[in-house]
C-alpha cells in the first residue's frame, strides 16, 4: 500500500469498529439491537471485526413481535450459531399477555409502536446500559440529528433539544443510575453504503432481500405479503407477484417491491436506480410528517 | 478508489444555506421521489410558486415550525468520484457551540457570502472558527449573484476583501467560486451566466480537493482503546492493543514506546479479524500486538522512542464553553482526552476571544455558553499530548461535568 489514505467505505468501517469498541469500554453491561433487517447484520459482523480472535463480548437482542417473517428467524438462528453470540429475545406478545400493552385493531394495525414499551422492559430486566442500534442518519429526517452516543433518561426518552455536543472523535459515555444509551455505530452509512459493504465483505443476508415469488395484495401504493395478521379489506385480492424486501420490519407493515434483482449485484444495481427512499416502504413513517421523531422521543429503536 | 468528504456550512436565516444544500443535492440526483413530493406539497401549502429547496434540509418539528437550523444536522450524498457528509449547523452566534462542534470532524468548510452584502460579522465568525478548528481547506461560495446581474467586479471586491481578512487566520487552502444556490449557476452545473468566471464548479471543487495529506501520517501516535484477551484454548496468550491509529504509520518489526508509562518493545503484529497488516495508518482501526509482555491499559498512547506526544500536567487550551451553565475559576470537570479520562481544574483564563473582532478580552474570571477563550487546565494525571496544529486527535479533548455528566466544553491544546 502506498497511498495512505481510506475509501469511504474503509473509513466509515474503521469508524464503526472505532464506535462498537468505545461501548465496550465505557460501559457496563452493552448489548445489540438486532432486527434481523441488514443494518443489524452488518452491525453484527462489525462487532465480529472489532474484537476477532476474541468473541463479541455482548448479546443479540431480538425485540420479537411475533409479527416476523420466518425467514428473519430462520437467519437470526443461523446468524447465532454463526457467530457464536448469545441471544436475548424481549416478547411483545409476553408484553400484551401482561397487560403491559394494548394490541392495535384495524386494518393497519402494527405491534410497531409496542415495541417501545417490550424493548424498554428489556433493556431494564437485563440491566443493560448501552443498546447499539442499526439506525443510521440518511434514513429519517429525526435520525439526522441523532448522536452516535445517544443519552436517554431513567424513562428511557430521547431529548432531542437537549443533546450533548460531540466533538471530534471523543464519546462521552457518562451518565447517572438508571440511564441509559442508545449507540448508532452506522449513523454516517447509507443504504447504498450497507449493501456494498454487504456485497464487498460477502456477507450472507436473508432470502427476502432477494426477488422472489410471493402472494401479495396492494395497498396504499405498496405490496403487503399476505399473512395471518394482515386483515384483507373486502376489495384487496392476492396475486402472485415478483418481489424483494428494501427493509425487514414486521410482516404486516413491510412493504415489498416489485423486482428481479436475485443477486447482490443487481440488488445494488437496483438501488443506485432507485428514486423512492427505503422507508417510502414502511407504513409506520406514514402516520404523519413527524411520525418517527415522536417515536424516537418515547424511547424507540 | 471513492473517498469520503465532511464538510460543514454555516449559514443564518436567509442567506441561502439550506438553498444550497438542497440545489447539491437535487442536481447531484441524491433527491428521491418521495422526498421530493412531499417538498413539492409543503411549498405548495405555504403558498410559494416554486419548489423551495431548502425544505429538504428541514429536520426536528420545532425547527420547521421556527423555520431555522437549531442543532448539527447531517446529510449525505454521494457523485461517481465522491461520497460525501455535511455538518449542516446555524450560523447565528448563539450556536457557535454547534458551529464548533460541525468543524470538529470536517475536512473542509463552505462559507457563505451575500453578494448584495459582502463581508458581514459572521463571515468572519464562520472563517474563525473554520481557523480555530483548523479544518484543512474552505471553499468561500458568493452567493446570490443573480442579485446582482452576475456583476464580476463584485465578486472581485469580494475575493479581495476576504483574502485581506483571511490573512489573519490560520487557513491554507482557501478557493473562491461565484454562484447561485436558488438558480442552480456554478453549483452543480456551469453558469451560463458568469462567462468571466473560469474556475471550477463548486462541485467539482469538493470532488478534487486534496484531502489525502488531511491526517498527520508523520508522529506515530496509537491511543489504546480496549485490551482484546480472547482466554479461548485456541488463542490462550493472545493479548492485543485494539485502537484508532490517530497519526503516523505503524509497521510490525516497529520499536515503541508506551506512554506514560515509558515502557518499549516491538510491534509483533497489526491485524485486523484475523487478517495481518504491512502497515497501519490514520483512521484505521485496527489490533497491535507486542513482542513483550508489558501493562498497557486504555488511555496509553503507544508511539515511537524517537517521536514521542509531549507529556504534562498542566496545559495551554484554546477552551469553547458549550453549557448554560458559566463557569469560573478553580471549576473541576472530568477531562476526556483521546481514550484516556482524568480530572481536571481551570487555573487560569488568559484572555477570552471576541469572535467577530477576534480582539483579546483579558481580565474574565467567568466563561459563559459559546465563549472560546485561553485557558490554563491542570489534570490529576499526566495527558501524553500533541498540538492541535499538529494532530487534531491528540490535540482535542472535551470537558465532562461531574454532576450533570454533560459535555461542558470543547478544548483544542495550543
Amino acid at each position: 500500500m502506498s497511498q495512505y489514505y481510506l475509501s469511504h467505505l474503509q473509513e466509515l468501517e474503521s469508524e464503526a469498529i472505532y464506535v462498537i469498541r468505545e461501548v465496550v469500554a465505557q460501559f457496563e453491561k452493552p448489548a445489540l439491537l438486532f432486527s434481523g433487517g441488514k443494518d443489524s447484520i452488518v452491525l453484527a459482523y462489525l462487532s465480529r471485526k472489532a474484537f476477532y480472535p476474541a468473541r463479541i463480548p455482548f448479546p443479540l437482542v431480538h425485540i420479537d413481535t411475533g409479527h416476523n417473517f420466518p425467514e428473519t428467524m430462520e437467519y437470526r438462528d443461523w446468524l447465532i450459531s454463526e457467530l457464536g453470540v448469545q441471544l436475548i429475545v424481549g416478547s411483545v406478545q409476553e408484553s400484551i399477555d401482561k397487560g403491559r400493552v394494548k394490541e392495535e385493531t384495524g386494518y393497519n394495525a402494527s405491534r410497531n409502536a409496542l415495541q417501545t414499551v417490550t424493548l424498554l422492559d428489556t433493556i431494564e430486566k437485563h440491566k443493560y446500559d448501552a443498546a447499539m442500534g442499526g439506525a443510521r442518519r440518511d434514513e429519517e429526517k429525526a435520525r439526522a440529528k441523532e448522536r452516535f452516543f445517544s443519552h436517554r433518561d431513567e424513562f428511557g426518552q430521547w431529548d432531542p433539544k437537549n443533546q450533548r455536543p460531540e466533538l471530534w472523535n471523543i464519546f462521552n459515555g457518562r451518565k447517572n443510575q438508571g440511564e441509559h444509551f442508545r449507540v448508532f455505530p452506522i449513523s454516517n452509512w447509507t443504504e447504498m453504503d450497507v449493501w456494498q459493504y454487504l456485497y464487498t465483505e460477502n456477507i450472507p443476508i436473508p432470502k427476502l432481500y432477494y426477488a422472489h415469488e410471493r402472494e401479495v395484495i396492494a395497498r396504499d401504493g405498496t405490496l403487503l405479503s399476505t399473512s395471518p395478521w394482515l386483515k384483507l379489506k373486502p376489495d384487496e385480492k392476492p396475486m402472485i407477484k415478483r418481489v424483494r424486501f428494501r427493509t425487514c420490519g414486521d410482516m404486516p407493515i413491510t412493504g415489498a417491491v416489485e423486482s428481479d434483482a436475485d443477486t447482490m449485484e443487481k440488488i445494488i444495481a437496483e438501488v443506485a436506480a432507485s428514486r423512492k427512499t427505503e422507508r417510502g416502504t414502511r407504513a409506520d413513517d406514514k402516520r404523519g410528517e413527524t411520525a418517527m421523531e415522536d417515536r424516537k422521543k418515547s424511547g424507540y429503536f | 478508489m471513492n473517498q469520503l468528504l465532511r464538510f460543514t456550512t454555516a449559514g443564518s436565516v436567509d442567506d441561502g444555506k439550506s438553498t444550497l444544500i438542497g440545489r447539491l443535492l437535487y442536481d447531484s440526483k441524491s433527491i428521491f421521489e418521495d422526498q421530493l413530493e412531499a417538498v413539492t406539497a409543503s411549498s405548495a401549502k405555504k403558498g410559494f410558486d416554486y419548489v423551495d429547496l431548502s425544505l429538504l434540509t428541514d429536520g426536528l418539528k420545532s425547527e420547521r415550525e421556527q423555520g431555522i437550523t437549531i442543532d448539527v444536522a447531517y446529510r449525505y450524498f454521494a457523485t461517481p468520484k465522491r461520497k460525501f457528509i455535511i455538518a449542516d449547523t446555524p450560523g447565528h452566534i448563539q450556536y457557535t457551540r454547534n458551529m464548533v462542534t460541525g468543524a470538529s470532524t470536517a475536512n473542509l468548510a463552505l462559507i457563505l457570502i451575500d453578494a448584495r452584502k459582502g463581508l458581514i460579522e459572521q463571515t468572519f465568525r464562520h472563517s474563525f472558527i473554520a481557523s480555530l478548528l483548523k479544518i484543512p481547506h474552505v471553499i468561500v461560495c458568493v452567493n446570490k449573484m443573480d442579485l446582482v446581474n452576475y456583476d464580476e467586479k463584485v465578486f472581485d471586491k469580494i475575493v479581495q476583501d476576504y483574502k485581506a481578512f483571511s490573512s489573519k487566520l490560520e487557513v491554507s487552502d482557501i478557493q473562491f467560486v461565484p454562484i447561485s444556490a436558488l438558480n442552480g449557476d456554478n453549483v452543480v452545473n456551469r453558469s451560463d451566466n458568469m462567462h468571466w468566471y473560469q474556475g471550477a464548479t463548486l462541485l467539482h471543487m469538493l470532488e478534487s480537493v486534496h484531502i489525502e495529506s488531511d491526517y498527520n501520517h508523520i508522529d506515530s501516535r496509537f491511543p489504546v482503546q480496549y485490551v482484546v484477551r480472547p482466554q479461548t484454548n485456541e488463542h490462550q496468550d493472545f493479548r492485543g492493543y485494539a485502537g484508532r491509529v490517530a497519526g503516523g504509520i505503524f509497521r510490525p518489526g516497529d520499536e515503541v514506546l508506551v506512554l506514560p508509562s515509558g515502557f518499549t518493545s516491538k510491534i509483533k503484529t497489526i491485524e485486523v479479524n484475523g487478517e495481518k497488516l504491512n502497515e497501519a495508518f490514520a483512521p484505521m482501526s485496527v489490533i497491535i500486538t507486542l513482542e513483550d509482555e508489558i501493562d498497557i491499559s486504555r488511555g496509553d498512547i503507544i508511539s515511537k522512542p524517537n517521536n514521542q506526544p509531549e507529556v504534562a500536567q498542566d496545559i495551554d487550551v484554546m477552551l469553547c464553553w458549550m453549557n448554560q451553565r458559566s463557569v469560573n475559576l478553580n471549576s473541576k470537570f472530568y477531562v476526556r482526552h483521546t481514550t484516556h479520562e482524568t480530572r481536571g481544574v481551570l487555573k487560569e483564563i488568559q484572555y477570552k476571544l471576541d469572535i467577530n473582532s477576534l480582539q483579546r478580552v483579558e481580565g474574565v474570571e467567568q466563561l459563559v455558553m459559546n465563549d472560546i477563550a485561553r485557558v490554563k487546565l491542570r489534570t490529576a494525571k499526566p495527558l501524553s499530548f500533541d498540538s492541535y496544529r499538529k494532530n487534531r486527535i491528540t490535540g482535542s479533548l472535551i470537558l465532562v461535568d461531574e454532576g450533570t455528566n454533560e459535555t461542558v466544553a470543547a478544548g483544542m491544546i495550543v
